[in-house]
Protein backbone atom coordinates (compact mmCIF):
# COMPACT_ATOMS: atom_id res chain seq x y z
CA UNK A 1 0.00 0.00 0.00
CA UNK A 2 1.39 3.45 -0.62
CA UNK A 3 2.58 5.14 2.19
CA UNK A 4 0.12 7.88 1.99
CA UNK A 5 -2.56 5.80 1.83
CA UNK A 6 -0.92 4.34 5.64
CA UNK A 7 -2.40 5.41 8.99
CA UNK A 8 -0.42 7.17 11.29
CA UNK A 9 0.38 4.37 13.80
CA UNK A 10 1.17 1.83 10.48
CA UNK A 11 3.77 4.61 9.50
CA UNK A 12 5.05 4.80 13.03
CA UNK A 13 6.11 0.97 13.36
CA UNK A 14 8.13 1.39 9.63
CA UNK A 15 9.58 4.51 10.91
CA UNK A 16 10.71 3.23 14.18
CA UNK A 17 12.24 -0.62 12.54
CA UNK A 18 13.87 1.93 9.82
CA UNK A 19 12.28 0.83 6.73
CA UNK A 20 11.21 3.80 5.94
CA UNK A 21 11.80 7.89 6.29
CA UNK A 22 10.25 10.88 6.62
CA UNK A 23 11.11 12.21 3.77
CA UNK A 24 9.88 9.63 1.96
CA UNK A 25 5.99 9.70 3.43
CA UNK A 26 6.21 13.44 2.79
CA UNK A 27 7.31 12.97 -0.76
CA UNK A 28 4.61 10.33 -1.24
CA UNK A 29 1.78 12.70 0.03
CA UNK A 30 2.84 15.75 -1.93
CA UNK A 31 2.63 13.23 -5.43
CA UNK A 32 -0.65 12.42 -4.25
CA UNK A 33 -1.84 15.89 -3.88
CA UNK A 34 -0.14 16.94 -7.34
CA UNK A 35 -2.53 13.83 -8.96
CA UNK A 36 -5.93 14.59 -6.85
CA UNK A 37 -5.76 18.20 -5.33
CA UNK A 38 -7.19 19.36 -8.69
CA UNK A 39 -9.98 17.38 -8.55
CA UNK A 40 -10.99 17.50 -4.52
CA UNK A 41 -9.11 21.15 -3.96
CA UNK A 42 -8.34 20.16 -0.53
CA UNK A 43 -6.14 23.28 0.36
CA UNK A 44 -6.17 26.77 0.37
CA UNK A 45 -2.07 26.82 0.97
CA UNK A 46 0.64 24.35 0.45
CA UNK A 47 4.03 24.07 2.27
CA UNK A 48 5.88 22.24 0.55
CA UNK A 49 9.48 23.61 1.18
CA UNK A 50 8.68 23.91 4.60
CA UNK A 51 7.75 20.47 4.81
CA UNK A 52 10.67 18.75 3.27
CA UNK A 53 12.52 20.76 5.53
CA UNK A 54 10.41 19.74 8.34
CA UNK A 55 10.63 16.11 7.12
CA UNK A 56 14.43 16.00 7.01
CA UNK A 57 14.50 17.46 10.67
CA UNK A 58 12.24 14.56 11.89
CA UNK A 59 14.38 12.19 10.30
CA UNK A 60 17.44 13.21 12.07
CA UNK A 61 15.44 12.71 15.23
CA UNK A 62 14.17 9.87 14.35
CA UNK A 63 18.13 8.37 13.65
CA UNK A 64 19.10 10.01 16.73
CA UNK A 65 16.20 8.60 19.10
CA UNK A 66 15.36 5.90 20.46
CA UNK A 67 11.78 6.70 21.61
CA UNK A 68 10.28 9.64 19.65
CA UNK A 69 6.35 10.55 19.22
CA UNK A 70 3.81 8.45 17.01
CA UNK A 71 3.11 11.69 15.35
CA UNK A 72 7.24 12.81 14.69
CA UNK A 73 7.58 12.67 10.41
CA UNK A 74 3.53 12.92 9.94
CA UNK A 75 2.49 15.00 7.01
CA UNK A 76 -0.69 16.55 9.05
CA UNK A 77 -2.65 19.41 7.57
CA UNK A 78 -4.66 21.93 9.82
CA UNK A 79 -7.75 23.49 8.72
CA UNK A 80 -7.46 27.28 7.45
CA UNK A 81 -8.49 28.35 10.79
CA UNK A 82 -5.53 27.32 12.86
CA UNK A 83 -3.18 30.61 13.48
CA UNK A 84 0.10 28.96 12.06
CA UNK A 85 3.26 31.80 12.69
CA UNK A 86 3.88 33.02 9.92
CA UNK A 87 2.40 31.31 7.42
CA UNK A 88 -1.00 32.69 5.87
CA UNK A 89 -4.26 32.13 7.21
CA UNK A 90 -7.63 32.70 6.28
CA UNK A 91 -10.07 31.01 7.64
CA UNK A 92 -11.51 30.92 3.89
CA UNK A 93 -12.61 34.63 4.01
CA UNK A 94 -11.66 37.42 2.35
CA UNK A 95 -11.56 39.31 4.67
CA UNK A 96 -8.56 37.92 6.43
CA UNK A 97 -7.01 38.21 2.70
CA UNK A 98 -2.94 38.39 2.71
CA UNK A 99 -3.00 38.14 6.80
CA UNK A 100 0.38 36.29 8.53
CA UNK A 101 -0.36 35.36 11.96
CA UNK A 102 2.46 36.46 14.41
CA UNK A 103 1.56 33.10 16.40
CA UNK A 104 0.26 30.15 16.49
CA UNK A 105 -2.21 28.42 18.39
CA UNK A 106 -1.68 26.21 21.09
CA UNK A 107 -2.85 22.91 19.46
CA UNK A 108 -0.65 23.45 16.26
CA UNK A 109 2.47 24.32 18.18
CA UNK A 110 1.83 21.17 20.66
CA UNK A 111 1.54 19.30 17.19
CA UNK A 112 5.15 20.96 15.80
CA UNK A 113 6.21 20.61 19.28
CA UNK A 114 5.82 16.52 18.08
CA UNK A 115 7.73 16.99 15.03
CA UNK A 116 4.56 16.76 12.61
CA UNK A 117 5.43 17.78 9.10
CA UNK A 118 2.98 20.43 8.29
CA UNK A 119 1.65 20.09 4.86
CA UNK A 120 -0.85 23.12 4.57
CA UNK A 121 -3.85 24.49 5.15
CA UNK A 122 -6.97 23.11 4.34
CA UNK A 123 -10.14 24.59 2.78
CA UNK A 124 -13.01 25.24 4.81
CA UNK A 125 -16.50 26.97 5.25
CA UNK A 126 -15.87 30.83 5.59
CA UNK A 127 -15.38 31.22 9.28
CA UNK A 128 -16.48 28.14 9.57
CA UNK A 129 -19.99 28.49 8.68
CA UNK A 130 -21.83 25.97 6.62
CA UNK A 131 -21.78 21.88 6.12
CA UNK A 132 -20.94 21.70 2.92
CA UNK A 133 -17.77 23.83 2.23
CA UNK A 134 -19.44 25.70 -0.26
CA UNK A 135 -19.04 29.28 1.56
CA UNK A 136 -15.02 29.03 1.18
CA UNK A 137 -14.16 32.49 -0.86
CA UNK A 138 -11.60 29.66 -2.77
CA UNK A 139 -14.36 27.97 -4.07
CA UNK A 140 -15.92 24.56 -2.67
CA UNK A 141 -14.01 21.21 -1.92
CA UNK A 142 -14.98 17.89 -4.04
CA UNK A 143 -15.93 15.17 -2.04
CA UNK A 144 -13.02 12.13 -2.96
CA UNK A 145 -16.03 9.46 -2.87
CA UNK A 146 -18.01 11.13 -5.97
CA UNK A 147 -17.08 14.66 -7.10
CA UNK A 148 -20.46 15.94 -7.76
CA UNK A 149 -21.17 15.51 -3.91
CA UNK A 150 -20.09 18.04 -1.40
CA UNK A 151 -17.41 16.72 1.19
CA UNK A 152 -19.47 18.13 4.11
CA UNK A 153 -18.28 21.23 6.41
CA UNK A 154 -17.22 23.29 7.73
CA UNK A 155 -14.11 21.05 7.98
CA UNK A 156 -14.48 19.63 4.62
CA UNK A 157 -10.93 20.37 3.02
CA UNK A 158 -9.62 18.56 6.26
CA UNK A 159 -11.98 15.28 5.64
CA UNK A 160 -11.53 15.39 1.60
CA UNK A 161 -7.33 15.63 2.47
CA UNK A 162 -7.35 12.47 4.80
CA UNK A 163 -9.79 10.09 2.59
CA UNK A 164 -7.76 11.09 -0.52
CA UNK A 165 -4.12 10.87 1.31
CA UNK A 166 -3.24 14.37 0.70
CA UNK A 167 -2.14 14.24 4.45
CA UNK A 168 -2.02 11.02 7.02
CA UNK A 169 -4.05 12.88 9.45
CA UNK A 170 -5.87 16.41 9.98
CA UNK A 171 -7.32 19.44 12.63
CA UNK A 172 -11.00 20.23 12.62
CA UNK A 173 -12.46 22.20 14.62
CA UNK A 174 -16.64 21.47 15.17
CA UNK A 175 -19.25 23.83 16.29
CA UNK A 176 -21.99 22.35 15.53
CA UNK A 177 -20.70 19.33 13.88
CA UNK A 178 -18.30 20.58 11.51
CA UNK A 179 -15.27 17.86 12.18
CA UNK A 180 -18.15 15.05 12.67
CA UNK A 181 -20.19 15.01 9.86
CA UNK A 182 -17.47 16.02 6.80
CA UNK A 183 -16.12 12.59 8.50
CA UNK A 184 -18.78 10.68 8.14
CA UNK A 185 -19.44 12.24 4.31
CA UNK A 186 -15.86 11.22 3.10
CA UNK A 187 -16.15 7.82 5.36
CA UNK A 188 -13.24 8.57 8.21
CA UNK A 189 -12.98 9.03 12.00
CA UNK A 190 -13.25 12.51 12.92
CA UNK A 191 -13.21 13.16 17.43
CA UNK A 192 -14.94 16.26 19.02
CA UNK A 193 -13.60 16.54 22.47
CA UNK A 194 -15.42 17.43 25.68
CA UNK A 195 -15.75 21.48 25.63
CA UNK A 196 -12.53 22.20 27.54
CA UNK A 197 -10.64 19.52 27.24
CA UNK A 198 -8.80 21.02 23.95
CA UNK A 199 -7.22 24.77 24.10
CA UNK A 200 -8.78 26.92 21.38
CA UNK A 201 -6.14 29.65 22.12
CA UNK A 202 -5.52 30.64 18.60
CA UNK A 203 -8.39 29.18 16.92
CA UNK A 204 -10.59 31.80 14.86
CA UNK A 205 -13.56 32.07 17.27
CA UNK A 206 -16.82 31.21 15.45
CA UNK A 207 -19.35 30.84 18.74
CA UNK A 208 -16.85 30.61 21.69
CA UNK A 209 -19.35 28.49 23.89
CA UNK A 210 -19.35 25.97 21.47
CA UNK A 211 -16.17 25.82 19.13
CA UNK A 212 -14.08 22.98 19.92
CA UNK A 213 -10.69 21.32 18.05
CA UNK A 214 -10.28 17.74 17.26
CA UNK A 215 -8.59 15.41 14.87
CA UNK A 216 -9.55 13.92 11.81
CA UNK A 217 -7.85 10.88 11.20
CA UNK A 218 -8.17 7.42 9.47
CA UNK A 219 -8.98 5.25 12.04
CA UNK A 220 -9.55 5.19 15.42
CA UNK A 221 -6.12 4.60 17.05
CA UNK A 222 -4.66 7.47 15.22
CA UNK A 223 -7.64 9.87 16.68
CA UNK A 224 -6.47 8.96 20.16
CA UNK A 225 -3.44 9.78 19.02
CA UNK A 226 -3.08 12.92 17.83
CA UNK A 227 -6.03 13.54 20.82
CA UNK A 228 -3.14 12.36 23.50
CA UNK A 229 -0.77 15.34 21.79
CA UNK A 230 -3.21 18.07 21.70
CA UNK A 231 -5.54 17.53 25.15
CA UNK A 232 -4.79 19.54 27.81
CA UNK A 233 -4.92 22.23 30.30
CA UNK A 234 -3.71 25.90 28.48
CA UNK A 235 -3.21 28.79 30.86
CA UNK A 236 -3.78 31.15 27.87
CA UNK A 237 -7.90 29.56 27.64
CA UNK A 238 -9.80 30.54 30.34
CA UNK A 239 -12.25 27.55 29.39
CA UNK A 240 -9.83 25.08 29.05
CA UNK A 241 -10.05 22.48 31.69
CA UNK A 242 -7.42 21.69 34.50
CA UNK A 243 -7.67 18.22 34.80
CA UNK A 244 -5.40 14.99 33.94
CA UNK A 245 -4.87 13.81 30.75
CA UNK A 246 -5.61 10.22 30.56
CA UNK A 247 -3.53 7.52 28.69
CA UNK A 248 -5.74 7.29 25.54
CA UNK A 249 -3.69 4.21 24.36
CA UNK A 250 -5.24 2.19 27.35
CA UNK A 251 -8.48 2.86 25.90
CA UNK A 252 -7.79 1.03 22.75
CA UNK A 253 -9.22 -2.56 24.38
CA UNK A 254 -11.41 -4.30 22.29
CA UNK A 255 -13.55 -5.93 24.99
CA UNK A 256 -16.68 -4.25 25.41
CA UNK A 257 -19.10 -7.01 27.23
CA UNK A 258 -21.38 -5.44 29.36
CA UNK A 259 -20.86 -1.93 28.13
CA UNK A 260 -24.12 -0.30 28.46
CA UNK A 261 -25.11 1.52 24.82
CA UNK A 262 -28.25 3.82 24.55
CA UNK A 263 -29.92 4.25 21.28
CA UNK A 264 -31.76 7.53 21.62
CA UNK A 265 -35.24 7.14 19.33
CA UNK A 266 -35.86 10.45 18.77
CA UNK A 267 -32.38 10.29 16.45
CA UNK A 268 -34.35 7.72 13.95
CA UNK A 269 -36.78 10.35 12.19
CA UNK A 270 -39.11 10.63 9.45
CA UNK A 271 -37.90 11.64 6.17
CA UNK A 272 -34.50 9.90 7.43
CA UNK A 273 -32.68 8.22 4.15
CA UNK A 274 -33.41 4.04 4.85
CA UNK A 275 -29.68 3.26 3.94
CA UNK A 276 -29.20 5.27 6.54
CA UNK A 277 -30.98 4.01 9.35
CA UNK A 278 -30.12 0.88 8.06
CA UNK A 279 -26.25 0.51 8.20
CA UNK A 280 -26.88 2.39 12.25
CA UNK A 281 -29.48 -0.54 13.13
CA UNK A 282 -27.13 -3.19 11.44
CA UNK A 283 -23.90 -1.60 13.62
CA UNK A 284 -26.28 -1.75 16.94
CA UNK A 285 -26.46 -5.41 15.58
CA UNK A 286 -22.51 -5.65 15.88
CA UNK A 287 -22.50 -4.24 19.00
CA UNK A 288 -25.02 -6.78 20.73
CA UNK A 289 -22.68 -9.66 19.30
CA UNK A 290 -20.20 -8.41 20.91
CA UNK A 291 -21.76 -8.26 24.37
CA UNK A 292 -22.77 -4.65 24.43
CA UNK A 293 -26.59 -3.90 26.25
CA UNK A 294 -28.18 -1.83 23.79
CA UNK A 295 -31.43 0.04 25.12
CA UNK A 296 -33.59 2.44 23.72
CA UNK A 297 -33.20 6.14 25.44
CA UNK A 298 -35.11 9.18 25.04
CA UNK A 299 -33.67 12.18 24.37
CA UNK A 300 -36.49 14.52 24.55
CA UNK A 301 -35.92 17.89 23.50
CA UNK A 302 -33.57 16.89 20.39
CA UNK A 303 -35.70 18.18 18.39
CA UNK A 304 -35.64 21.54 19.97
CA UNK A 305 -31.01 21.62 18.98
CA UNK A 306 -31.16 23.30 15.66
CA UNK A 307 -33.57 26.20 17.11
CA UNK A 308 -31.10 26.73 19.97
CA UNK A 309 -28.32 26.21 18.05
CA UNK A 310 -29.29 29.01 15.48
CA UNK A 311 -29.52 31.35 17.90
CA UNK A 312 -26.46 31.09 20.52
CA UNK A 313 -24.23 30.47 17.57
CA UNK A 314 -25.11 33.34 15.13
CA UNK A 315 -25.22 36.03 18.41
CA UNK A 316 -22.04 34.83 19.29
CA UNK A 317 -20.97 34.99 15.88
CA UNK A 318 -21.92 38.36 15.97
CA UNK A 319 -19.59 39.64 18.64
CA UNK A 320 -16.68 37.67 17.86
CA UNK A 321 -16.79 38.86 14.51
CA UNK A 322 -17.39 42.08 15.11
CA UNK A 323 -13.45 42.48 15.07
CA UNK A 324 -12.83 42.52 11.51
CA UNK A 325 -12.97 46.42 10.94
CA UNK A 326 -10.29 46.47 8.09
CA UNK A 327 -8.07 48.49 11.20
CA UNK A 328 -5.69 46.20 12.75
CA UNK A 329 -5.31 43.41 10.06
CA UNK A 330 -6.35 41.81 7.29
CA UNK A 331 -8.61 43.75 4.03
CA UNK A 332 -9.37 47.45 4.03
CA UNK A 333 -11.52 49.38 1.39
CA UNK A 334 -9.02 52.25 1.35
CA UNK A 335 -11.75 54.42 -0.50
CA UNK A 336 -13.92 55.48 2.15
CA UNK A 337 -14.06 58.66 3.96
CA UNK A 338 -14.86 58.22 7.13
CA UNK A 339 -14.46 55.52 9.93
CA UNK A 340 -18.02 54.25 9.43
CA UNK A 341 -17.56 53.66 6.03
CA UNK A 342 -14.26 52.16 6.25
CA UNK A 343 -16.31 49.72 8.48
CA UNK A 344 -19.23 49.18 6.45
CA UNK A 345 -17.50 48.71 2.96
CA UNK A 346 -14.71 46.51 4.52
CA UNK A 347 -17.02 44.09 6.25
CA UNK A 348 -19.71 44.12 3.05
CA UNK A 349 -16.63 44.03 0.37
CA UNK A 350 -14.97 41.31 2.58
CA UNK A 351 -17.83 38.96 4.09
CA UNK A 352 -19.64 36.67 2.33
CA UNK A 353 -23.55 35.80 2.13
CA UNK A 354 -23.48 32.63 4.75
CA UNK A 355 -21.30 34.79 7.26
CA UNK A 356 -23.47 38.45 6.74
CA UNK A 357 -26.90 36.47 7.16
CA UNK A 358 -25.15 34.70 10.67
CA UNK A 359 -24.04 38.27 11.53
CA UNK A 360 -27.42 40.00 10.74
CA UNK A 361 -29.42 37.13 12.88
CA UNK A 362 -26.95 36.98 15.71
CA UNK A 363 -27.20 41.17 15.69
CA UNK A 364 -31.35 40.78 15.53
CA UNK A 365 -31.21 38.28 18.62
CA UNK A 366 -29.08 40.20 20.59
CA UNK A 367 -30.41 43.68 19.60
CA UNK A 368 -32.56 45.81 22.72
CA UNK A 369 -35.70 44.08 23.60
CA UNK A 370 -35.16 40.70 21.98
CA UNK A 371 -32.37 39.27 24.29
CA UNK A 372 -34.79 37.66 26.52
CA UNK A 373 -37.08 36.39 24.17
CA UNK A 374 -33.86 34.70 22.36
CA UNK A 375 -30.57 34.70 23.59
CA UNK A 376 -31.53 33.95 27.22
CA UNK A 377 -34.76 31.81 26.14
CA UNK A 378 -31.92 29.64 23.84
CA UNK A 379 -30.17 29.53 27.09
CA UNK A 380 -32.45 27.99 29.18
CA UNK A 381 -33.37 25.29 26.27
CA UNK A 382 -29.77 24.60 26.65
CA UNK A 383 -30.05 23.74 30.04
CA UNK A 384 -32.98 21.30 28.97
CA UNK A 385 -30.80 19.63 26.14
CA UNK A 386 -28.12 19.48 28.76
CA UNK A 387 -29.76 17.33 31.54
CA UNK A 388 -31.57 15.02 28.97
CA UNK A 389 -28.06 13.85 28.26
CA UNK A 390 -26.94 13.69 32.07
CA UNK A 391 -30.06 11.75 32.51
CA UNK A 392 -29.38 9.35 30.08
CA UNK A 393 -25.57 8.87 30.95
CA UNK A 394 -26.86 7.86 34.66
CA UNK A 395 -27.90 4.49 33.06
CA UNK A 396 -25.48 4.12 29.96
CA UNK A 397 -21.75 4.63 29.33
CA UNK A 398 -21.90 6.32 25.30
CA UNK A 399 -25.01 6.74 23.12
CA UNK A 400 -25.12 5.70 19.19
CA UNK A 401 -26.89 7.54 16.32
CA UNK A 402 -26.42 8.31 12.75
CA UNK A 403 -24.20 11.23 12.30
CA UNK A 404 -26.22 13.00 9.58
CA UNK A 405 -30.05 11.66 8.12
CA UNK A 406 -28.53 11.68 4.41
CA UNK A 407 -25.17 10.73 3.13
CA UNK A 408 -23.81 13.58 1.21
CA UNK A 409 -25.81 16.13 -0.96
CA UNK A 410 -25.23 17.48 -4.10
CA UNK A 411 -23.02 20.31 -5.16
CA UNK A 412 -25.27 23.54 -5.34
CA UNK A 413 -28.70 21.57 -3.66
CA UNK A 414 -28.88 23.28 -0.65
CA UNK A 415 -27.28 26.88 -1.27
CA UNK A 416 -30.13 28.45 -2.11
CA UNK A 417 -31.99 27.39 1.10
CA UNK A 418 -29.96 28.12 4.65
CA UNK A 419 -32.96 26.95 6.82
CA UNK A 420 -32.80 22.96 4.59
CA UNK A 421 -28.36 23.28 5.22
CA UNK A 422 -29.40 24.16 8.91
CA UNK A 423 -31.35 21.15 9.96
CA UNK A 424 -28.94 18.86 7.70
CA UNK A 425 -26.78 19.49 11.24
CA UNK A 426 -29.87 18.00 13.16
CA UNK A 427 -28.05 14.97 14.69
CA UNK A 428 -24.85 16.34 15.72
CA UNK A 429 -25.41 19.96 17.13
CA UNK A 430 -27.01 18.50 20.76
CA UNK A 431 -23.34 16.99 21.59
CA UNK A 432 -21.92 20.96 21.52
CA UNK A 433 -24.99 22.46 23.51
CA UNK A 434 -24.31 19.93 25.70
CA UNK A 435 -20.23 20.19 25.92
CA UNK A 436 -20.00 16.52 25.01
CA UNK A 437 -17.56 14.44 22.91
CA UNK A 438 -18.70 12.72 19.96
CA UNK A 439 -16.90 10.90 17.56
CA UNK A 440 -17.81 9.90 14.11
CA UNK A 441 -16.46 6.91 12.14
CA UNK A 442 -17.55 5.12 9.06
CA UNK A 443 -20.74 2.40 9.37
CA UNK A 444 -21.46 1.28 5.39
CA UNK A 445 -21.75 2.52 1.76
CA UNK A 446 -24.82 4.01 0.05
CA UNK A 447 -26.16 2.41 -3.16
CA UNK A 448 -24.77 5.57 -4.51
CA UNK A 449 -21.38 4.54 -3.44
CA UNK A 450 -21.42 7.43 -0.32
CA UNK A 451 -20.01 6.80 3.14
CA UNK A 452 -22.76 6.43 6.05
CA UNK A 453 -20.95 7.73 9.64
CA UNK A 454 -21.64 6.60 13.13
CA UNK A 455 -21.63 8.80 15.86
CA UNK A 456 -20.90 7.59 19.35
CA UNK A 457 -21.62 10.42 22.60
CA UNK A 458 -19.69 10.09 25.44
CA UNK A 459 -20.00 11.97 28.99
CA UNK A 460 -18.31 14.86 29.54
CA UNK A 461 -14.55 13.81 29.57
CA UNK A 462 -15.82 10.09 28.12
CA UNK A 463 -13.21 10.45 25.77
CA UNK A 464 -11.85 6.84 26.85
CA UNK A 465 -15.20 5.32 26.67
CA UNK A 466 -15.83 6.49 22.94
CA UNK A 467 -12.29 5.39 21.49
CA UNK A 468 -13.08 2.00 23.08
CA UNK A 469 -16.51 1.82 21.79
CA UNK A 470 -15.30 3.07 18.29
CA UNK A 471 -12.31 0.34 18.58
CA UNK A 472 -13.96 -2.41 19.38
CA UNK A 473 -16.52 -1.83 16.24
CA UNK A 474 -13.43 -1.46 14.45
CA UNK A 475 -12.04 -4.28 15.33
CA UNK A 476 -15.31 -6.51 14.38
CA UNK A 477 -15.83 -4.46 10.68
CA UNK A 478 -13.31 -3.16 7.95
CA UNK A 479 -15.58 -0.37 7.31
CA UNK A 480 -12.43 1.94 8.39
CA UNK A 481 -9.99 0.33 5.66
CA UNK A 482 -12.17 1.18 2.37
CA UNK A 483 -10.97 3.83 0.70
CA UNK A 484 -12.81 6.72 -1.99
CA UNK A 485 -11.73 5.35 -5.84
CA UNK A 486 -10.21 8.36 -6.52
CA UNK B 1 -41.59 35.93 12.45
CA UNK B 2 -41.61 38.67 9.71
CA UNK B 3 -38.86 40.92 9.24
CA UNK B 4 -39.33 43.87 6.96
CA UNK B 5 -37.10 45.76 4.45
CA UNK B 6 -36.70 48.92 7.10
CA UNK B 7 -35.89 46.57 9.70
CA UNK B 8 -33.29 43.99 7.52
CA UNK B 9 -31.70 47.66 7.08
CA UNK B 10 -31.69 48.78 10.74
CA UNK B 11 -29.51 45.39 11.42
CA UNK B 12 -27.24 45.61 8.83
CA UNK B 13 -26.60 48.80 10.11
CA UNK B 14 -26.16 47.49 13.09
CA UNK B 15 -23.71 45.27 12.22
CA UNK B 16 -21.78 47.66 9.89
CA UNK B 17 -22.80 45.74 6.52
CA UNK B 18 -24.64 47.88 3.46
CA UNK B 19 -27.07 45.73 1.21
CA UNK B 20 -27.89 46.38 -2.26
CA UNK B 21 -31.74 46.96 -3.09
CA UNK B 22 -32.18 43.18 -3.79
CA UNK B 23 -30.08 41.87 -1.23
CA UNK B 24 -32.51 43.23 0.79
CA UNK B 25 -35.52 41.16 -0.02
CA UNK B 26 -33.09 37.96 -0.26
CA UNK B 27 -32.05 38.13 3.10
CA UNK B 28 -35.17 39.37 4.29
CA UNK B 29 -37.43 36.55 3.28
CA UNK B 30 -34.19 34.33 4.43
CA UNK B 31 -34.16 35.90 7.78
CA UNK B 32 -37.90 35.23 8.44
CA UNK B 33 -37.91 31.90 7.63
CA UNK B 34 -34.95 30.85 10.15
CA UNK B 35 -36.74 33.32 12.52
CA UNK B 36 -40.40 31.41 12.42
CA UNK B 37 -38.34 28.15 12.57
CA UNK B 38 -36.49 29.80 16.20
CA UNK B 39 -40.07 30.65 17.46
CA UNK B 40 -40.14 26.48 17.99
CA UNK B 41 -38.90 27.42 21.29
CA UNK B 42 -41.98 29.31 22.57
CA UNK B 43 -43.30 25.39 22.95
CA UNK B 44 -41.61 25.27 25.72
CA UNK B 45 -42.25 26.82 28.96
CA UNK B 46 -38.66 27.42 30.56
CA UNK B 47 -40.10 29.00 33.91
CA UNK B 48 -37.45 28.33 36.25
CA UNK B 49 -34.41 26.61 34.05
CA UNK B 50 -31.63 28.15 34.65
CA UNK B 51 -29.90 29.62 31.64
CA UNK B 52 -26.90 28.11 29.99
CA UNK B 53 -23.64 30.06 29.43
CA UNK B 54 -21.11 27.64 29.10
CA UNK B 55 -21.35 23.42 29.02
CA UNK B 56 -19.03 22.83 31.83
CA UNK B 57 -20.18 24.27 35.37
CA UNK B 58 -16.95 25.47 36.20
CA UNK B 59 -15.14 28.42 38.61
CA UNK B 60 -14.11 31.72 36.40
CA UNK B 61 -10.63 30.88 37.16
CA UNK B 62 -8.10 33.80 38.31
CA UNK B 63 -4.04 34.32 37.42
CA UNK B 64 -1.99 36.96 38.54
CA UNK B 65 -1.93 40.23 37.23
CA UNK B 66 1.53 40.48 35.14
CA UNK B 67 2.85 41.95 32.39
CA UNK B 68 4.07 39.79 29.81
CA UNK B 69 5.38 40.25 26.31
CA UNK B 70 4.49 37.55 23.98
CA UNK B 71 4.43 39.72 20.66
CA UNK B 72 6.41 42.25 19.67
CA UNK B 73 4.81 46.13 18.86
CA UNK B 74 6.45 45.24 15.63
CA UNK B 75 4.63 42.02 14.87
CA UNK B 76 1.18 43.24 16.04
CA UNK B 77 1.50 46.15 13.75
CA UNK B 78 2.80 44.04 10.90
CA UNK B 79 -0.49 43.26 9.36
CA UNK B 80 -1.76 46.64 9.21
CA UNK B 81 -3.62 47.33 6.02
CA UNK B 82 -2.34 51.08 7.02
CA UNK B 83 0.00 52.48 9.14
CA UNK B 84 2.11 55.70 10.26
CA UNK B 85 4.94 54.55 12.85
CA UNK B 86 4.02 52.59 15.59
CA UNK B 87 0.48 53.55 15.10
CA UNK B 88 -2.23 52.35 13.13
CA UNK B 89 -3.87 54.26 10.95
CA UNK B 90 -7.16 55.03 9.91
CA UNK B 91 -9.73 57.93 8.04
CA UNK B 92 -10.76 60.82 10.27
CA UNK B 93 -13.24 60.24 13.10
CA UNK B 94 -14.13 63.57 13.70
CA UNK B 95 -14.84 66.19 10.82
Amino acid sequence: MSLHAQTIHELHKKLKKKEITATEITEDVFKRIESVEDKLHSYVHLCRDHALEAAKAADKIIQTKKDFSPLTGIPMGLKDIFLTKGRPTTCASRILEGYIPPYSATSASKLFEHNIVLTGKLNMDEFAMGSSTETSVYGPTRNPWNLDYIPGGSSGGSATAVAAGECIAALGTDTGGSIRQPASHCGIVGLKPTYGRVSRYGVIAFASSLDQVGPIAKDVTDCALILQAIAGWDPKDSTSLNLPVPDYNKALNPTIKGLKIGIPEEYFVEGMDPEVTHAVKTAIETYKKLGAHCEPVSLPHTEYAVATYYIIAPAEASSNLSRYDGVRYGYRNQQSKDLIETYKKTRTEGFGNEVKRRIMLGTYVLSAGYYDAYYLKAQKVRTLIRKDFEKAFKTFDVLITPCSPTPAFKIGEKTSDPLQMYLSDIFTINVNLAGLPGMVLPCGLSSKGLPIGLQIIGPHFGEEKILQAGFAFEQATDWHTKRPPL
Amino acid sequence: MKLSPEEVQKIAHLARLELKEGEVEVFSSQLSSILTYIEKLNQLNTEGIEPTAHAMEVPTPFRKDEVKQEISKESSLINAPHREGDYFKVPKVIG
